[in-house]
């Protein structure tokens, strides 16, 4: 059997495997790296990829466009990023409550609107996915090529996203205000940043990003919904952002290795090793705890974050 | 200088209420071009709001605001700052994690777009530097720098969006002689090329050396306006408090007894694991105040911490009326009969949440006289707390009343009544007028003269060297964790406190 686990097909499988199912939690990742570096911590990301993938999955059946169903993610995503945005930046109340309330109105609501349009049917209906893209030469590497660069659209564009949102974060004067609003709300109010505009902003771009990554579990990874589809992937991302230290290409490290070992419980089940899917689910918050414990000290925390913003809040 | 110019700002009957308090009534205040105006006051007289309005930071209920002539209308601080407006708040606003150059040119346009353009910046940077003197590492991250390295950045970062009119709050208050020196140097290097200056500040002496004119302010109004040079000292305190202040404070004359506090050989670490106290020897006595001057961060909160039990020395011992106190344990330190006044009364000393009596009984709410078998015993506790709101003339709705409803100073009555009550032999007072208006002060001041009487022996920590000189029967100055120097309270000088307090061992 040792030697199933280390053949060529094996192998790229499973590099391809750990790729696809990194690429949901590096999307929601890096759309809880803008919101926190502007100071706001997201608890609504569970339920914005839930209703990401109902909305995705939604306006692909109906439209029998795929990529309208990813845009359709996205702008709910942006919606309920809005939303979060005007209970905890607007009204200021505690991030954590909002969060909170947003992922148990969104789970709710996700499958209301699914049971309305489908009713509760025995066969869950289903569309027609994305397929996998190979890009030319790259994909004819051997042994790492067809595992790396036979993949999904969106997962290219993650791979994208990672790079870009560096740049905005560390190179641009935008990003320069997301984290000095993160770090210091009075300090970027002082110099003239609209603290409240850069947060709702954050927040909506966020939304996108989640909805997204929910929405690729429903248009790529599987081809119906289901209301666990999401499966607790929110969760490892705001892990994920802790364990990468608010850094997207570390944080998409810890994406790869929650990817990896989800990749590989499947490759291990299908080889006729029955371990519980659950278990591996422990194993990313696990090395979360771990790596805390090692760089909590040094953690870059936003020093904002948390903390609701009103200028005229103490008298002088 | 320059007063028969236009002013370059007008302010005109500004009001402005936060909830039930009137923090400015009907204020006028005008600056000219080349001038360093001071802006003179107790806490709370209005004169940050005042500012603070001017930078757009608040906006006022009424009255009018003129820059360079124009009406403006100012909503936030970049409709200030873009008419040439910047202020230096008294916390800065600065992020620590992030580097001097980073910190300077935040919300500033950048050539290259959205991307940032660090060259150029830096460039302009430095030729700043170099006009101004001010010399700092662009690249160093802001934590690594001291205040007076920080207070540079913050001019800088004015400059960088070339303010013509700079508001500093309390300016000094942070800094050694020697950086006051400095500070003061490049403000009038700044006058020199037509720039405005307005010093807020409650310090006369410094007023009297730095400004060309002085406006004086008086719970929330214009009381006075004076040419520095026709003023006196005296003639200003007068007109900031509005009654001829208490030359001193009556103290009996008392011999120190016994020693009540006995600190040998106390090495302390600060949170970032380098020494804040080295090798500590102190002794405080019966009937005896001793005052700790210093510029805050030189190790007095880790003493404090040390002997209220929130910080674990690495060596050392302190003896506390012949018993050896218990490191690290706050109930040590209560047993130990210590009174406690924290620094900062609203962080570590009192619940604000909770009401009066809890806050007058947290510490001891679980002795037999309060408590029978974990049961509160109701009429012993509120018969304790309205004895004490009486003998502290706390003002406040009543005993139940939130504690955050208090003023500052009715805070920290309700801070000394509940560390005063078991008539401790030693009290630790740290900073214990901070923020305080001078009624409230006053109250204080003869609240902890009149424990002396008592028989306490009172360690006074203070950066306030007024409160130093008015109560303490001898001075020691802390600097780098370390006693620079010892003097008897009654003929100690300013000038060599001064000097110890900024590391000159002379």
């Amino acid at each position: 059997m040792m030697a199933e686990f280390l053949d060529l097909a094996f192998i790229s499988g499973l590099i391809g495997a750990t790729m696809r199912m990194a690429t949901p939690i590096i999307f929601a990742a890096l759309g809880e790296i803008l919101s926190e570096r502007a100071g706001v911590l997201n608890l609504g990301i569970e339920g914005i990829m839930l209703m990401g993938a109902m909305t995705g999955f939604l306006f692909t059946y109906s439209t029998g466009s795929i990529w309208f169903g990813v845009f359709a993610a996205a702008c709910m995503g942006m919606l309920l990023g809005l939303l979060m945005a005007l209970l905890s930046v607007n009204l200021g109340l505690s991030q954590h409550v909002s969060g909170l309330g947003i992922t148990l109105f969104a789970t709710g609501l996700a499958m209301f609107i699914y049971r309305l349009h489908f009713g509760s049917p025995t066969v869950p209906p289903i569309i027609q996915p994305f397929k996998q893209v190979a890009l030319p030469v790259l994909s004819k590497i051997p042994v790492i090529g067809p595992g790396l660069f036979t993949q999904y659209t969106l997962t290219y564009i993650a791979w994208l996203l990672v790079p870009a949102l560096s740049i905005l974060l560390y190179k641009t004067t935008i990003g320069l205000k997301i984290r000095t609003v993160g770090e210091n709300p009075v300090v970027a109010d002082t110099v003239g940043v609209n603290v409240t505009l850069t947060r709702t902003l954050c927040l909506v771009a966020g939304g996108a990003l989640m909805g997204i990554g929910g929405a690729f579990l429903t248009l790529a990874h599987q081809n119906m919904f289901l209301i666990d589809v999401i499966g607790g992937r929110g969760w490892v991302a705001i892990a994920m952002v802790i364990f990468g230290n608010w850094n997207p290409f570390k944080a998409t490290i810890g994406a790869l290795i929650f990817g990896f070992l989800d990749g590989l419980q499947l490759r291990l089940q299908s080889v006729g090793l029955v371990l519980s899917f659950h278990l591996f689910l422990m194993i990313p918050y696990l090395l979360t705890i771990i790596a805390l414990i090692g760089v909590s000290r040094r953690a870059a925390v936003p020093a904002g974050l948390l903390k609701p913003y009103r200028r005229e809040e103490k008298g002088g | 200088m320059g007063n028969n110019d236009q002013p370059v700002v007008r302010m005109s009957s500004i009001t402005k209420r936060f909830l039930d308090v009137t923090a400015n009534k009907d204020v006028s205040f005008d600056l000219y071009p080349g001038e360093i105006c001071a802006l003179l006051g107790e806490n709370g007289a209005g004169k940050t709001t005042l500012m603070n309005i001017l930078f757009g930071y608040y906006t006022c209920d009424a009255g009018e605001i003129f820059i360079k002539d124009e009406k403006v209308d100012l909503a936030a601080p970049k409709d200030a700052i873009s008419r040439g407006v910047g202020m230096i708040h008294q916390h800065f606003a600065l992020v620590p994690s992030q580097t001097v150059l980073e910190n300077i040119i935040v919300g500033t346009a950048s050539r290259r777009g959205i991307f940032l353009d660090l060259k150029s910046a830096r460039q302009a940077l430095l030729e700043l530097q170099e006009r101004f003197g001010l010399q700092i590492d662009p690249d160093a991250r802001v934590w690594t720098l001291s205040v007076g390295e920080q207070q540079k950045v913050e001019i800088l970062k004015a400059l960088y969006r070339d303010v013509d009119i700079l508001i500093m709050d309390e300016p000094t208050a942070v800094l050694a002689p020697a950086e006051t020196a400095d500070l003061f140097n490049t403000l009038q290097s700044l006058v020199k090329e037509g720039r405005s200056v307005v010093f807020i500040s409650h310090k006369l002496n410094e007023v009297m050396d730095i400004s060309d004119r002085i406006v004086v302010l008086r719970g929330g109004q214009v009381v006075a306006e004076r040419k520095t040079s026709e003023t006196s000292a005296r003639e200003l305190a007068n007109l900031m408090v509005g009654r001829e202040l208490l030359e001193s404070i009556e103290k009996k004359e008392l011999a120190p007894g016994e020693p009540v506090l006995n600190i040998k050989n106390l090495n302390v670490l600060n949170d970032k694991k380098l020494a804040a106290l080295m090798d500590l020897n102190l002794i405080v006595r019966q009937n005896e105040i001793l005052g700790m001057a210093g510029i805050s961060g030189n190790g007095q909160t880790e003493l404090s911490e040390v002997l209220f039990g929130m910080r674990s020395p690495t060596g050392g011992a302190i003896q506390i009326n012949d018993r050896l106190l218990n490191f690290g344990s706050p109930t040590a330190s209560i047993k130990s009969h210590m009174g406690r006044i924290p620094e900062d009364r609203i962080d570590t000393g009192l619940l604000m949440d909770l009401s009066v009596e809890e806050n007058l009984i947290l510490e001891n709410h679980s002795s037999a006289e309060f408590q029978f078998c974990g049961l509160m015993k109701s009429q012993r506790i509120h018969q304790f707390s309205e004895d004490l709101i009486k003998a502290y003339k706390i003002k406040t709705a009543g005993r139940d009343a939130a504690t955050k409803s208090l003023s500052g100073g009715n805070l920290q009555k309700v801070m000394l009544a509940r560390e005063l009550a078991g008539e401790p032999s030693l009290i630790i007072a740290s900073q214990p007028t901070r923020g305080l208006d001078v009624g409230a002060m006053e109250y204080i001041h003869q609240r902890i003269v009149k424990e002396r009487e008592r028989g306490a022996g009172i360690l006074l920590i203070s950066d306030d060297l007024d409160e130093i000189f008015a109560l303490s029967d001898r001075i020691v100055v802390l600097y780098e964790g370390k006693i620079l120097g010892e003097a008897p309270g009654a003929t100690a000088s300013r000038e060599q406190i001064g000097l110890w307090m900024s590391g000159v061992k002379a």
